[in-house]
């Protein structure tokens, strides 16, 4: 049946966005029956399964857009540090681990995503929707309402934190 | 060739021939290019001159390493459920309350 087949990863995408079950459900549910009404305009063209992404990503933002908004945390301190040159102060890396190496291991996982969690609001979800949803620049700055510029800057922004922020698991000190 | 050969010249004077030699950037100058050096948005010119400062800063290569490490870890790890199959079972009662709401909006 659609519904069973389809609300599985729906609901996934839903809650990684929301980070809220309720919310995540309230979503999808909306997503469906925007899905049933406009059927008749899914034209193939795409597979079934993208034209549903898009319409769960978009119901998923608009409850963001509706949602109270956090507040913007100061993230300058995790920023790259230059010197008074406008050099770059960065510790050496002698071992950097591999993306399989973090990946296999559930606790490593856990610790990206809590980590991606803390990333002050306007920040993750740019980082959500482009490098987990996979998302264009362009397409993350139609959906938000914002100029691709700017996306590129909170995008960068986002992950210069998160580089920090997983620096240990990075360096291999929680392995 | 002679390209390959003038950035093994380069890198040669280390980190000091960003104050020096032409064409030379900051690392702060790099960081504002590094966006959309991997978007794929330079200009030729800005690539050369992005790729001849990583040539010559430990530092920036390093850095850069560990940002697109990043960029893939966030990647897999946030589909990672996905691959897992371990997929929160869907609540019956979410699935009979969007098929009474498809019943009620027909």
């Amino acid at each position: 049946m659609f519904v069973r087949q389809h609300s599985p990863w729906m609901l996934s995408v839903a809650r990684r966005i929301l980070r809220d079950n309720a919310a995540a459900e309230d979503s999808v549910q909306e997503a469906f029956l925007s899905a049933f009404t406009n059927i008749d305009k899914f034209e193939g063209r795409s597979a079934l399964k993208t034209w549903l992404h898009r319409i769960v990503v978009n119901k998923c933002l608009m409850a963001l857009r509706a949602s109270k908004r956090k507040s913007e945390e100061q993230l300058d301190e995790l920023m790259p540090q230059f010197d008074s040159n406008n050099c770059r102060i960065e510790d050496p890396w002698p071992q950097l681990l591999s993306a399989d190496k973090i990946c296999e291991q559930k606790q490593l996982r856990a610790v990206v995503l809590e980590n991606i969690d803390r990333l002050p609001e306007k920040f993750r979800i740019i980082l959500q929707l482009r490098d987990i949803e996979e998302f264009s620049t362009a397409e993350v700055a139609k959906e938000l309402g914002l100029s691709q510029a700017n996306v590129k800057v909170r995008l960068h922004r986002g992950r210069s934190a998160l580089k920090k922020m997983l620096e240990p698991v990075l360096r291999g000190h929680l392995s | 060739m002679k390209r390959l050969g003038f950035l093994k010249v380069i890198g040669s004077f280390g980190k000091k021939a960003m104050f020096y030699l032409p064409m030379m950037i900051t690392c702060r100058q790099f960081e504002d290019f590094l966006i959309d050096y991997l978007e794929g948005d330079l200009s030729a010119r800005q690539k050369f001159v992005f790729e001849l400062h990583l040539k010559v800063c430990r530092e920036c290569r390093d850095y850069l390493a560990a940002y697109k490490r990043v960029v893939e870890v966030s990647a897999r790890a946030g589909n990672a459920g996905e691959m897992d199959a371990s997929l929160p079972p869907v609540p019956t009662d979410f699935i009979n309350a969007v098929l009474a709401a498809r019943k009620q909006g027909k």
